[in-house]
C-alpha cells in the first residue's frame, strides 16, 4: 500500500484538464485510489458469477470468454427494469451544473470524477450500442465501444462515486449519478468485478446477520462489554434481550455501532434511552444489520440482504421496527424496503408507547427513525436532560448523504441535538441539509487501501469542519450515521486534527438524567465531566 | 474540434438549400415536401421517444430529497422540496420547468490556499438558460401567426409587448435579440469553461449552431432583406391547410430558415433536446417522497434466495444456547 501524501501535498489539485479528449485518455490506476478485488470465497457465498483471484492491478481480469455480451446483455436489461435510468441516458444536456459538485471532484481534480463525465463513461457505450446516431456517427455522437480499457475505466470510475446523489440536487432534471453507478456496479459484480471491501462485507451480512460477522454469541458479548461500562459510570445495571418473541419492539441498528469507537458509545446510548423508558424492545442477532452492502452491489443482492429485517419482525411477532442512525441503511428503509419486501401487513403502525405519539409517516413500512423516535419524546417533555453535561463540547452537525438526499431527515437531528448540547454551530449553508457533502467514504470505499482517495474525497466535508473549528472553536462534529463514525475519524484526523465525531445518542445519553443513576463523574468516553472546560 | 465539426455539419445545411433551391430550383421539395417529412419525422420521433420510455417502469420511489421530509406534525416540511402528496410534486415539477429552480440553486467553487474550499452563488447558468427558452417559447408562439387567419388577438398582443422598445420598423421584437445573445452566451460557456468545454460533444454544439443561423436567418429577413411576407403567409397557410402551393418571389434565405427549422425539428427525437420531456419523466424529480407512509409496486420483483433464519440458527443454534439467546429448535 502506497503511502497517503501529506494534507499540504494533497490539497494541491489542479483542475486542469489532460490535453488529450476524455475517451482518448484511458484510466490510469493510481495507488491509493482504488480498493482491492473481490475474493472467490465471498463471491461463491453470494452466488455471484465469475469467483476467481484476481487484482485490479492485473493485466488479465480473467473474464469470461463473453463478458462483453454479458455486459451489453445486461445494460438492456437494466434500460428495460429503470426508466431513472433509460431517460438519465438519453437527457443530459452536459450542462456542467453537475461537475464541480462532487466532493471527489473538488478534491482530485479529476475529470472523470465529474459526474457528468462518470455517467458519460457509461453513456457513450449505451450510445455506441443502442442509438441509431451513435451506431452511425460514433465517436461524433459521443458514442464508443466496449473495449476492455473501457471496462476498466469503469471499475476504477465507479468505485470512485459514493453515491451520496449531490450531483441530483443541482441537474435540471435531477439526472442522478448515483443511479448510475449503481448500475455500473450492477453490470461490473456481472463479470465478478466487485471490491473485496464490498463483497467480504455483504457476505458476512448474507450468513451471519451483519457485515462484521459478529456471530450471535459476540454480539452478546460486545454489549455486555458496553453494559458494563455503563454501570461503571451511571451505576445502573441494563439488561436487554435477544431474540425475543413478543417484544412490542424490534429495534435495528448498523453493527459498525456494537464493534468499535466511537459508534459503540452511540449504542450505549441507544440502550440507556431504552432502559430509562422501560422499552418493551429486543435486538435481533439474526437482523443484526441495518446497513446493506448488497445496495452497493446490485438491488437483488440488496433484497436479499434487506429480507431479514421483516424475516425477523414477523418471526418474533413484535408490533413494529425501530431503526438506529444509519446513512444508507435509511435510504434503503425509506425508498426500497416496502418494495423489496412489504408489504409489512402483520405490523401495526408504529405508535410511541411513552408519548402516544402515532407515526403516520412510516404507516406502510412500520419502520420509525430513532432520531424521529427521541425528537418526539423531546418535545413531549418526556427526557429528564441535562445538556450541561455536554458543555465541553461545541458541536456542528454533519448530514449523511443518504438520509439528507434520500429521506430528508434534517429537523429531527437538529432538535435533539439543540436539546441537549448548549453550543451548537452550523457550518456553511452549502455544505450542509441537502447540499451536504460526503464523508467520502460511502458505499463501501471506507476501505484502508484507498486512503488517498477517501482523504480526497473528504477534503470538502472536512474543510468547512475546519472553518467552523476556527470560527466558534466547535470540537465535535455529530451525525447519524455509522459509516461517518466509521470514516470521519480519519478524514478529521487528517485535514482537522482534534475533532471529534460523535452519534447524536452519544449526546442524548450523556445528557439523560436516569432514574436511580449515581451523580456521572465521567462521560460515556470515560472522560472526567468536571472538568468542563468549555464553560464560558 | 467537435465545435468546428458541428460548425461545418450547420453550413452544409445552409449550403444544401442555398443551391438546392438557387440553383436546382427545387422550390416544392424545400418548402414543402422536406417541411413535411421533418414534421412527421418529428411528431412520430418525440411520441415513440417518451412511449420508449414510458415502457420501463419505476420499480422504486426515488425522489432526491431537497428538503425537510414529512414527519411528526410539529416539524415544518419542505412541501416543494420534498414533496409527500401529488399537489407537492406539480409545484416542485411546476418551479422546475418554468423557472428552472435546481439551476437557481448552483453554486461554483473555488479551492483556496490553506486549503480552503470556498463557496459562491452562480446564476449565470440559469439566467442564460431561462432567457433561452423563454424567448425561444415566444419566437415559436410569435410564429403562430404565420399560420392562422385571422391572427388571433392574443397573438397580436404578445408581438406588441415584444417590441415595446419600438425600435426601427420594423419594429425591434426583443424576443429575436434575446434569443441570438443567450444562444452566443450559451456557447462561449461552452468553449471558454475548461470543464464544460471537456465534456462538450459534437452534439452539443450542433444544435447552439443550428438554433443561432436559425435565428440570424430569420433576423436577416425581418429586418434586412424583408422577405415577401405575404407570399410566405400563402405558402405557410397552404402548408397547415395540406394544400400547399409555392408563390413565386420569396427570397431564398426564407427557403435556408425554413429547411434549417426542419433541419432542427427532425434532429430533436434522436438528441439530448429530448429534455423536455424527460425531465417530466424523471423519477427523482416527479416523484412524491410517501414512501414510508404508501406502499409503491415494483412490477418485476421477483422472489430471491434468502439466507433464512432457520439456516441461521443451525449455523450458530450451540453459540447462541451457550449465549443465552432463544432458540426454536433445542
Ligand atoms: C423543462 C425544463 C427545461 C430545462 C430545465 C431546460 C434546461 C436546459 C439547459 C440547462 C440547457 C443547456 C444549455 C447548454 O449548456 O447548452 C438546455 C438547452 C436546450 N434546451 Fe432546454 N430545458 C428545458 C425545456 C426545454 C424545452 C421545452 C425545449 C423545447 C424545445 C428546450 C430546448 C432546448 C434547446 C433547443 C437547447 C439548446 C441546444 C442545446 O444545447 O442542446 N428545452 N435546456
Ligand atoms: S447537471 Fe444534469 S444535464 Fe447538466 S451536465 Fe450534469 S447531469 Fe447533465
Ligand atoms: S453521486 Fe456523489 S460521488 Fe457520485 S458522482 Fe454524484 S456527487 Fe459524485
Amino acid at each position: 500500500m502506497s503511502k497517503t501524501p501529506k494534507p499540504d501535498e494533497l490539497s494541491k489539485v489542479d483542475y486542469t484538464p489532460p490535453k488529450t479528449g476524455w475517451m482518448d485518455t484511458p484510466a490510469e490506476f493510481k495507488q491509493g485510489m482504488w480498493c482491492y478485488g473481490s475474493k472467490p470465497k465471498n463471491l461463491e457465498t453470494l452466488e455471484f458469477p465469475n469467483p476467481r483471484q484476481w487484482s485490479p492491478a492485473d493485466e488479465d481480469w480473467k473474464l469470461p470468454e463473453n463478458w462483453q455480451e454479458i455486459l451489453l446483455n445486461g445494460l438492456k436489461e437494466r434500460l428495460d427494469k429503470y426508466r431513472s435510468f433509460k431517460v438519465f441516458m438519453d437527457i443530459c444536456v452536459r450542462c456542467g451544473a453537475c461537475a464541480d459538485k462532487c466532493h471527489f471532484f473538488i478534491g482530485s481534480g479529476d475529470p472523470k470524477n465529474m459526474p457528468v463525465l462518470r455517467a458519460e463513461l457509461l453513456r457513450s457505450v449505451y450510445r455506441g450500442n443502442f442509438t441509431t446516431a451513435g451506431k452511425i456517427l460514433g465517436k461524433l455522437a459521443g458514442a464508443r465501444k466496449l473495449t476492455y480499457s473501457v471496462l476498466k475505466e469503469w471499475w476504477y470510475y465507479f468505485f470512485q462515486c459514493t453515491e451520496c446523489r449531490r450531483c441530483s440536487v443541482f441537474c435540471p432534471y435531477g439526472i442522478d449519478t448515483a443511479e448510475i453507478t449503481m448500475m455500473a456496479r450492477e453490470l461490473l459484480n456481472l463479470l465478478g468485478l466487485n471490491t473485496d471491501w464490498i463483497s467480504g462485507p455483504a457476505a458476512n451480512c448474507y450468513m451471519k446477520g451483519n457485515h462484521l460477522g459478529l456471530e450471535p454469541h459476540t454480539i452478546v458479548g460486545n454489549l455486555e462489554y458496553m453494559l458494563d461500562d455503563i454501570e461503571t459510570i451511571t451505576g445502573i445495571k441494563i439488561k436487554p434481550s435477544f431474540n425475543r418473541k413478543g417484544a412490542e419492539i424490534l429495534f435495528v441498528t448498523p453493527s459498525g455501532d456494537l464493534f468499535a469507537d466511537p459508534g459503540t458509545y452511540t449504542a450505549m446510548g441507544y440502550l440507556m434511552l431504552f432502559h430509562e423508558l422501560g422499552l418493551d424492545y429486543t435486538w435481533s442477532t439474526y437482523a443484526s444489520e441495518g446497513g446493506n452492502f448488497g445496495f452497493f452491489t446490485s438491488n437483488e443482492l440488496a433484497k436479499r440482504l434487506n429480507s431479514k429485517i421483516y424475516a425477523e419482525a414477523k418471526r418474533l411477532g413484535v408490533k413494529w421496527i425501530l431503526g438506529g442512525e444509519c446513512g444508507h441503511m435509511w435510504r434503503v428503509l425509506n425508498q426500497y424496503m416496502d418494495m423489496w419486501n412489504g408489504p409489512a401487513d402483520f405490523l401495526l403502525v408504529p405508535k410511541s408507547p411513552v408519548t402516544g405519539t402515532v407515526f403516520e409517516n412510516a404507516k406502510s413500512t412500520k419502520m420509525v427513525h430513532i432520531a424521529e423516535f427521541t425528537a418526539d419524546l423531546i418535545k413531549h417533555g418526556k427526557l429528564k436532560l441535562d445538556p450541561k453535561r455536554n458543555d465541553h463540547l461545541k458541536v456542528t452537525f454533519h448530514d449523511s448523504c443518504n438520509t439528507a438526499r434520500g429521506m430528508g431527515i434534517f429537523e429531527e437531528p437538529r432538535y435533539i441535538i439543540k436539546n441537549v448540547c448548549n453550543h451548537f454551530y452550523e457550518m456553511d449553508e452549502h455544505t450542509i441539509r441537502e447540499k451536504t457533502f460526503c464523508c467520502g467514504s460511502g458505499s463501501g470505499l471506507n476501505a484502508g487501501e484507498n486512503m488517498e482517495l477517501r482523504m480526497r474525497g473528504g477534503l470538502p466535508r472536512a474543510n468547512a469542519v475546519k472553518d467552523v473549528v476556527e470560527k466558534y472553536g466547535v470540537n465535535m462534529l455529530a451525525n447519524i450515521c455509522a459509516i461517518d463514525r466509521a470514516a470521519l475519524p480519519a478524514i478529521l484526523d487528517y485535514w482537522v486534527p482534534g475533532t471529534g465525531c460523535t452519534g447524536v445518542h452519544e449526546l442524548v445519553a450523556n445528557a439523560l438524567v436516569m432514574k436511580g443513576e449515581k451523580e456521572r463523574t465521567t462521560n460515556l468516553r470515560g472522560e472526567p465531566l468536571n472538568g468542563m472546560e468549555g464553560q464560558e | 474540434m467537435n465545435a468546428i465539426l458541428s460548425l461545418i455539419a450547420v453550413i452544409a445545411l445552409i449550403l444544401i438549400a442555398l443551391l438546392g433551391v438557387k440553383t436546382a430550383n427545387l422550390h416544392s421539395l424545400f418548402g414543402i415536401a422536406v417541411p413535411y417529412a421533418a414534421m412527421a419525422i418529428f411528431l412520430i420521433g418525440v411520441i415513440s421517444r417518451v412511449l420508449k420510455w414510458g415502457r420501463s417502469p419505476v420499480p422504486f420511489c426515488i425522489p432526491t430529497t431537497c428538503g425537510q421530509q414529512k414527519s411528526l406534525p410539529w416539524i415544518k416540511q419542505s412541501k416543494l422540496d420534498n414533496p409527500s402528496t401529488t399537489s407537492g410534486v406539480i409545484g416542485r415539477m411546476l418551479l422546475e420547468v418554468l423557472l428552472f429552480r435546481s439551476l437557481f440553486s448552483n453554486t461554483a467553487f473555488e479551492l483556496r490556499n490553506g486549503p480552503k474550499v470556498a463557496y459562491g452563488s452562480t446564476r449565470w447558468l440559469w439566467l442564460g438558460g431561462l432567457a433561452f427558452h423563454w424567448s425561444f417559447l415566444v419566437v415559436l408562439i410569435r410564429h403562430l401567426r404565420l399560420f392562422t387567419e385571422p391572427v388571433p388577438a392574443c397573438l397580436s398582443s404578445l408581438e406588441v409587448l415584444d417590441g415595446f422598445l419600438q425600435i426601427g420598423a420594423p419594429g425591434l421584437l426583443l424576443s429575436g435579440v434575446v434569443l441570438l445573445l443567450a444562444v452566443t452566451y450559451l456557447f462561449l460557456r461552452r468553449v471558454l469553461i475548461p470543464e464544460v468545454r471537456y465534456i462538450s460533444l459534437a452534439a452539443d454544439y450542433f444544435p447552439l449552431f443550428l438554433i443561432l443561423s436559425i435565428a440570424l436567418s430569420g433576423i436577416i429577413m425581418r429586418y434586412f432583406t424583408k422577405v415577401d411576407i405575404v407570399g410566405v403567409k400563402a405558402l405557410t397557410l397552404g402548408l397547415v391547410s395540406f394544400n400547399a402551393v409555392i408563390p413565386e418571389g420569396i427570397s431564398v434565405v426564407f427557403y435556408i430558415h425554413l429547411f434549417l427549422v426542419s433541419a432542427l425539428l427532425a434532429y430533436i427525437p434522436f438528441s439530448k433536446i429530448m429534455h423536455l420531456g424527460g425531465v417530466l419523466l424523471s423519477p427523482t424529480r416527479n416523484m412524491p417522497n410517501n414512501s414510508r407512509m404508501e406502499r409503491h409496486i415494483n412490477p418485476w420483483n421477483y422472489p430471491v434466495h434468502v439466507h433464512t433464519y432457520e439456516e441461521y440458527e443451525n449455523d450458530f443454534r450451540e453459540k447462541m444456547k451457550s449465549a443465552g439467546i432463544p432458540v426454536e429448535k433445542e
